[in-house]
Parts: C-alpha cells; sequence; structure tokens
C-alpha cells in the first residue's frame, strides 16, 4: 500500500508537489513510483534556470529495470537541482518523499490548483 | 482475454513474503522481494536462493539414450563418463540457429535428464519427440511437471543448505562441480547461473514449501528474477530469448566452446550448417564508462562497422551499467565503442566475458 501524504499535490506521471511558503514549488516522485522502478542507479536532473513548459520531460531516473522521464508539472523556472540524490539515487527508493529531485519557480502560481490532490492521486493508482 | 500465468509449487510463498510479481514465459514468478540490488550482494558474499520450478526437467531413457542425444545435441555427451556429470549445450535446428540452451546430466549410457528454459520447454520437447519418432530411436522422454527446483547459490550456500537438510550431509558427499547425486527423492546438481559455487536441488512439488523455509530459516536469502539477471550477466553466462535464439548460431553467441565437432563420425542436427557458415559476429562484455544504463538492442559503433547490445543491466558489484555486445569479428577486446542510447552517444569499453568471478571483479 504506497504512502501518499496529505499535504501534496501530484501528477498522473507520479510526481509530486510541495508549495513552498514563498511559492516556489519542491518536485519528487511518488512512493508508489519508486517501488514500481525497482532499485534505482542514476539520476539526471535539470540545469539551474532552465525553463520549462508544463508536461516538458526535463529529468531521467532510471532504475536496473529502466529508464522513466520525469515531467514539469507546470510551467517554470529551474531553481535548484537536488545532488544528493544524484550521488546516492538509492535514497529515493529508501524515502520517496524526503528526497527531492528539483525545485521550480512556477510562472504562473494558479496553475497548481489543477493539480490532483492526495485523494485524486490514490483513486489514480488504484484505478492502474 | 490472456492466459492466467501458471504457478510453481512455491507461488504462496513468494507472495507471503510480500515479492514484487510479473508474469515471465507465462509464469507468475518473483522479480525482488523488495531490493534485487540487496538480493544480488547476498549471492555474492552469502547465500540467495531462487525458485526455478518454471524450468523443465526432462527425463531421457532407454537403450538409446547416447546415441540420440549424441544426434541431438551440439555439445557431445559421450563425454560424461562418471555418474551424474553434467555439461552445458546447445540444441540447434537444422540451419544451426539455437532452439534452447540447457544443461544435460547422464546417470548412466540410458539415463539422462536435460534441464530445459521455461519459455521454451513446450517447443523443446514438441521438437524432441518429433526427433524420437524420426529416427525411430529406443528411448522415452518424461517432462517432470511434477518437480519443483531451488537454486541455492553464494560462498555460504552450501553451508547454509546442509544446516538446513541434514539429508546434503548424509548424501554421498556434496556433488563436485557439474555434477548430480541422488539423495532419496533429491536431485542435488552442484550447477548454477550466477558464477557462485551453489546447488540446484530438484526435490517433488508436494516437499517444494518446507524446503524453502527451512532454507529461509538458515539465513539463504530470498532472491527473484531481476537479481537473477544481474547475476547472470556479471558471470557471463548467455540468456536464451536475448543473447540468442533460432536466427543466431552458437558461433555468433559466444558458446563455440559448447560446440563439439571432434568426432567426424558424430552428426547432429545443425552440424553441416555450422560448418558451412563460420562466424561472422563476436559476443563481448560491455561497460558503460557515462553514467546511464545498457539495455538490449542499442545500436553500438565499433572501428569495425556497427553491432548491437544483446543483454544489459546494471552491474551491483561493479556499480556500473554492463551488457553483452554482438560486434563485427574484427573488433578488439578494450576497443571504447559508441553506444546510443536514447538518440545520445555513449562511451563503452568492450571487455572479455566474465565481468566477475569469486565475488571479484576482473575488469
Amino acid at each position: 500500500m504506497s504512502n501518499i501524504p496529505a499535504n501534496l499535490k501530484y501528477t498522473k506521471s507520479h510526481e509530486w508537489i510541495r508549495v513552498e511558503d514563498d511559492g516556489s514549488l519542491t518536485i519528487g516522485v511518488t512512493d508508489h513510483a519508486q517501488e514500481a522502478l525497482g532499485d534505482i542507479v542514476f539520476l539526471e536532473l535539470p540545469d539551474v534556470g532552465r525553463s520549462l513548459a508544463a508536461g516538458e520531460a526535463c529529468a531521467v531516473i532510471e532504475s536496473v529495470k529502466a529508464a522513466s522521464d520525469i515531467y514539469a508539472p507546470v510551467a517554470g523556472e529551474v531553481l535548484a537541482a537536488n545532488q544528493n540524490v544524484v550521488d546516492a539515487p538509492e535514497s529515493v527508493n529508501a524515502d520517496a518523499y524526503g528526497n527531492w529531485l528539483f525545485k521550480l519557480k512556477p510562472i504562473n502560481g494558479a496553475d497548481i490548483e489543477a493539480l490532483m490532490d492526495a485523494a485524486g492521486y490514490a483513486t489514480e493508482i488504484a484505478q492502474a | 482475454m490472456s492466459t492466467p500465468s501458471k504457478h510453481t509449487p512455491l507461488h504462496a510463498s513468494h507472495v507471503a513474503a510480500g515479492a514484487r510479481m510479473v508474469d515471465f514465459a507465462g509464469w507468475d514468478m518473483p522479480v525482488n522481494y523488495g531490493s534485487q540490488i540487496e538480493e544480488h550482494h547476498a549471492v555474492r558474499h552469502d547465500a540467495g536462493m531462487f525458485d526455478v520450478s518454471h524450468m523443465l526437467s526432462v527425463d531421457l531413457s532407454g537403450p538409446d539414450a547416447t546415441t540420440f542425444l549424441r544426434g541431438l545435441l551440439a555439445n557431445d555427451v559421450i563425454k560424461l563418463v562418471e555418474p551424474g556429470k553434467a555439461i552445458y549445450s546447445c540444441m540447434l535446428n537444422e540451419q544451426g540457429g539455437v532452439i534452447d540452451d540447457l544443461i544435460v546430466y547422464r546417470f548412466s549410457v540410458s539415463d539422462y535428464r536435460l534441464v530445459v528454459n521455461a519459455g521454451t520447454a513446450e517447443k523443446d520437447v514438441a521438437w524432441i519427440r518429433k526427433r524420437i519418432a524420426t529416427t525411430a530411436a529406443n528411448v522415452s522422454l518424461d517432462g517432470r511437471r511434477d518437480l519443483a527446483m531451488i537454486a541455492i547459490q553464494g560462498p555460504r550456500a552450501i553451508e547454509r543448505a546442509s544446516a538446513a537438510m541434514p539429508e546434503l550431509v548424509t548424501a554421498r558427499g556434496i556433488p563436485s562441480s557439474f555434477t548430480a547425486v541422488r539423495a532419496g527423492d533429491l536431485l542435488i546438481a552442484r550447477t548454477g547461473y550466477t558464477g557462485e559455487d551453489g546447488l540446484e536441488i530438484a526435490v517433488p512439488a508436494i516437499r517444494a514449501e518446507a524446503m524453502w523455509n527451512a532454507l529461509v530459516a538458515a539465513g539463504v536469502k530470498p532472491c527473484g528474477l531481476g537479481a537473477r539477471d544481474t547475476l547472470r550477466l556479471e558471470a557471463g553466462m548467455n540468456l536464451y530469448g536475448q543473447d540468442m535464439d533460432e536466427t543466431v548460431s552458437p558461433l555468433d553467441a559466444g558458446l563455440s566452446w559448447t560446440v563439439d565437432l571432434k568426432d567426424d563420425n558424430r552428426d547432429f542436427v545443425g552440424r553441416s550448417a555450422l560448418e558451412a557458415k563460420p562466424a561472422s559476429n563476436r559476443l563481448l562484455g560491455l561497460i558503460l564508462e557515462d553514467k546511464g544504463v545498457l539495455r538490449s538492442h542499442m545500436k553500438v559503433f565499433t572501428s569495425a562497422g556497427e553491432g548491437e547490445t544483446t543483454s544489459g543491466s546494471f552491474s551491483p558489484t561493479l556499480e556500473k551499467s554492463i551488457g553483452f555486445v554482438r560486434v563485427p569479428l574484427a573488433t578488439q577486446v578494450g576497443e571504447v565503442i559508441e553506444v546510443d542510447i536514447r538518440g545520445k552517444r555513449l562511451k563503452a569499453r568492450t571487455v572479455k566475458l566474465p565481468f566477475v568471478r569469486n565475488g571479484k571483479p576482473l575488469v
């Protein structure tokens, strides 16, 4: 049974999003995603300063099994990339919500509202 | 509507242990029990076990058994002298393509066992039956679906298995390498698909769960298909369906050493095709120098021309991605070549197989 924290937003492509006090977004992959992927061995994160469109493939998470693209949940500019997960990819398996991948400054703060909440994501993965 | 996956006698044990299950050749099998990397390390440093009951033991017996197998297989069973001795062989079609790879054990001149892959078992049995009919060989074939099989592998595999199963200790001793002994209703073989020491034990299905539980209690770690693949890759062992198939000659799959042409008087299925067509490629190991993971069917570019990866994954022992690559014959070991991974050209180095021996990297 996957862990789905109530205070986060989610996408169909299994990213989680935390809205920070300053309006920036912290993004990672969900517990469901890390479980499905298996042991993660590599992460390729976007460069700081890069502009992303909503839904644009911007990072790659590679497990022993397969490579998966990670998509920008909303349009924005990359503020930071987490070097810790690049150095220790297995930490994402250990704690998917405690290990963020990158931070975004959204172009339009209101875009966040369109993302799924925890209940919506729970339904989404139950149907898969 | 698709056919539901088959269950081995140990299916309930895997589900109870929380294994992530996946369909493999029509069987519902454990891919991991949490972390395939941890399972891999357990086999390299301690003891791990695999449910390989989806594979099929095929008993072949009768007065013509030796003659029949000498005509069926590319390796020569005449070399099996000691009772219980085994060899690894390909079974070829008339064009010299590989129908399956298998291990064949000889118990006597008229009593053998073949162990074949799960995905090809039906095809293999049909092929063998047809050949029995066309050659009018006096042999009978028995596909042993009444058996389960557990592979216990690692430097401490035999020690832990002996603690779990006293009958291993009281039998005629543990068999020597590539040999099998009978102990009651068990067949105990000193073989494996990991590059480590260990045993593959064929057991009546009804006993399998109790045996599995005893091994768990003795500290043997259940391991799934994910670890099985990374272990065999490090050990330089081919996977049928990936590294070779019916369209590939054993000579192009790094398996020339399993083809025995010494006896000019021994004809076997596919011999004339092999003799007519020498190898045009070679199968080498590949280590990715850049970050990423090699997979099968990736195009590679060498100084001698293009080639293709046949298998690939991440090596937990080397902490790099490794794979097998089919390249033009002229490609040298140690050459740095380019691999196309999702549109990018990454650097990789060819090496001789295997990558790892006795738990230590060779590269």
